[in-house]
């Protein structure tokens, strides 16, 4: 546990102190904050609504973030290179319309389907990647642009109208199955094993060290030997391929394709990233932290609909959460410096 | 680095207490309440006036029936998804019944089929799912008539006069928008494609865009005199152009809604007049019909018009209307 996926290394800048407490360290490990708020608003809901703190609805909050959940996966991947992705609901949208029309209206088969809808998504990364380090462009600028070029295509291609009639196996990701006396969704068990995935090589592999160290600074990493642009190329066709993921588990969730789908998404990813404790300065953050802060906002959501509360509050909560979490985060950055 | 533990960890505590703050502010908990009646009202939107009387509305009905509400709102027009959500948060919170004005008429139909399998009694407001039947009941304005009192109302007014004619309309496809447009040709006892229509525009029912495509519509035709708009916010950016144009009175505006900008609009000259529908009406008589049924009366089924009014200050013999006073007396936003 004493190794952190935080790329900080002590600088000689620091002055020497004695050597910190077990405690202390694991206190430092980025994914304790948002660990403990995450802990913190269960026990909250738990408290003040006698319907929170069942398997039933904790299974239900897991499935409500799937599809955000994962979408936060490639944003993370993308803001720990120092970039940002706003076309990411957009280009996940797409998708869904691309894998829903061709299997209900076009016949082609569901795996091909599937597999051209998430095919596009990865498309639209590779664009991105390309433009951000080809025409060395700022990510903010491109994203915005394949933002609105995917939000037009969705409602071209679909027409406006919102497909339905899906073959089964379509929706299959939107099904249960019992894990005790709880129903447990297959999509949710899909976005946990994506963000295993995620951490895994963020971590252990030598991509993920090299995702880091360009977010932390690209000049340098360059310097080492890292070749930045396929770097970030790949960086960015991944996260497409995973908003892909993200909408055969929307299709899942809500068994339509929906043209209206994901207009709020890429800032409610950023915002579970941000949440979970990455740095939108890029280089330092935790993948799991991600996880917590994707719960978090879905745990607050549910939590306060059980207990009557109007969905604007959940908004204003979060709106107050997001500022405390940036303020943590550039607090550390400060004492780091 | 180890110095910056402290502050995050305050930074939590913060975050988690300023969220209980809030949180006990708001709403009671739901332990310990003897209320074992829970009404769900799900609308497209928190910040449409439409939908924040519709809301009053079910407020006011639930306390008088001594029942708990529980609102929720898609974060913008078309939004499924959050309606989705707030659907499966409600049936979690055992709901009895739930309300909802549909953002996605096909998108959320199996949401309520999930709903209805757990005996929920689910009832639609102001706008039908797709299909219509997937919902126990509808309680919604008949938006087919509404068109149908303005078309009549500018008819009368214009006679046998020549007109010419630009339609303010909704967006593509969407049922509401359609049945308005073509109540609105009914009345006036005309077709689609009739030579006296000499534009038409999508405004999605928005002030900017509805002046906009009525700017647009005077470059096309400079002697348009008959503006029918899907909505007030649509008329008043209408007004806006044609005023603009010096045509402001030679132009009779007809409109559809019944908001209290609109009917003040009506009151000051700006639309001649407008079919005002009663989202409050909506939303009382849904909690009332869920209610009844949870305490064993019979469920709520098929199309229950809420009501629909000419409101003008110029009314005409032979069309029923209300009058400005009226009109204020019941208006929404």
């Amino acid at each position: 546990m004493s190794e952190t996926t935080d790329t900080t290394v002590a600088g000689p800048t620091e002055p020497a102190r004695t050597v910190p407490s077990r405690l202390t360290r694991f206190a430092a490990l980025p994914t304790v904050g948002p660990l403990a708020a995450l802990i913190l608003s269960c026990l909250f809901f738990w408290v003040f609504t006698d319907r929170f703190m069942t398997g039933g609805n904790l299974s239900l909050v897991v499935q409500q973030v799937m599809e955000v959940g994962t979408l936060a996966i490639g944003q993370t991947v993308v803001i720990l290179t120092a970039g940002i992705d706003l076309s990411n609901g957009a280009v996940m949208a797409f998708g869904t319309i691309v894998m829903t029309r061709l299997a209900v209206t076009g016949g082609v088969p569901w795996p091909l389907a599937i597999l051209l809808g998430v095919g596009v998504c990865a498309a639209f990364g590779a664009l991105n990647g390309t433009l951000v380090t080809m025409a060395r462009l700022p990510a903010f600028i491109v994203t915005l642009g394949t933002l609105n070029i995917a939000f037009a295509l969705t409602h071209i291609y679909s027409k406006d109208q919102t497909v339905t009639g899906l073959p089964k196996a379509l929706t299959a990701l939107g099904q249960t199955f019992p894990l005790g006396n709880t129903d447990v969704t297959y999509g949710s068990v899909v976005m946990l094993a994506m963000f295993l995935i995620a951490w895994y090589v963020l971590r252990h592999t030598a991509a993920g060290r090299h995702v880091y160290a360009v977010g932390d600074n690209r000049e340098a990493a360059r310097l080492t030997g890292i070749s930045t642009r396929r770097l970030l190329i790949t960086v960015y066709t991944v996260a497409g391929a995973v908003y892909g993921v993200a909408g055969l588990l929307l299709v899942g969730r809500t068994a339509v394709g929906d043209p209206q789908a994901g207009q709020t998404d890429n800032l409610d990813s950023i915002t579970a990233v941000v949440l979970g404790g990455v740095s939108l300065f890029g280089g330092r953050g935790s993948i799991v932290g991600v996880l917590f802060g994707a719960l978090i906002v879905g745990v607050i959501r549910n939590g306060l609909q059980l207990m009557g509360v109007a969905s604007i509050y959940q908004v204003l909560i979060t709106g107050i959460l997001v500022i405390l979490a940036v303020g943590v985060d550039q607090l550390a950055r400060r004492r780091r410096a | 680095m180890n110095r910056s533990t402290p502050g995050r960890l305050a930074g939590c505590l913060a975050a988690v207490m300023s969220l209980s703050l809030v949180a006990a502010g708001c709403g009671p908990g739901a332990k310990g309440s003897s209320k074992d009646i829970t009404i769900g009202l799900i609308t497209k939107t928190d910040t449409n006036p439409f939908f924040v009387k519709m809301k009053e509305g079910a407020e006011k009905e639930a306390k008088a029936k001594g029942v708990k509400l529980m609102t929720a709102a898609g974060k913008f027009d078309g939004d499924n998804a959050s309606q989705v959500t707030a659907m499966e948060n409600m049936i979690a919170a055992g709901v009895k019944g739930i309300l909802i004005v549909p953002s996605d008429t096909k998108a959320i139909v199996p949401s309520l089929a999930k709903a209805r399998a757990k005996d929920i009694d689910v009832i639609a407001l102001d706008t039908p799912p797709d299909p219509q039947n997937s919902a126990d009941a509808l309680f919604a304005t008949n938006n087919l008539t509404a068109g149908e009192l303005i078309g009549k109302y500018a008819k009368s007014v214009e006679g046998g006069k020549p007109v010419k004619i630009a339609m303010l309309d909704l967006n593509p496809g969407i049922t509401v928008g359609v049945l308005r447009h073509n109540g609105f040709l009914q009345g006036y006892g005309i077709k689609e494609g009739d030579p006296s229509i000499a534009c038409s525009q999508y405004t999605a029912g928005d002030q900017a865009k509805g002046q906009t495509a009525m700017e647009n519509c005077l470059q096309k035709e400079p002697g348009i005199n008959l503006v029918y708009t899907i909505n007030e916010p649509a008329a008043l950016g209408a007004y806006t152009a044609l005023k603009a144009a010096g045509k402001d009175k030679t132009t009779m505006i007809v409109s559809i809604d019944g908001g209290c900008t609109g009917v003040k609009a009506v009151q000051a000259g700006q639309i001649a007049a407008t079919a005002q529908q009663y989202p409050l009406k909506m939303a009382s008589q849904g909690v009332d019909s869920i209610v009844a049924w949870a305490k064993g009366g019979k469920k709520a089924t098929g199309y229950t018009d809420t009501g629909v009014n000419l409101v003008t200050s110029k009314p005409q013999p032979g069309l029923a209307s209300k009058d400005v006073q009226f009109g204020l007396a019941n208006c929404w936003g």
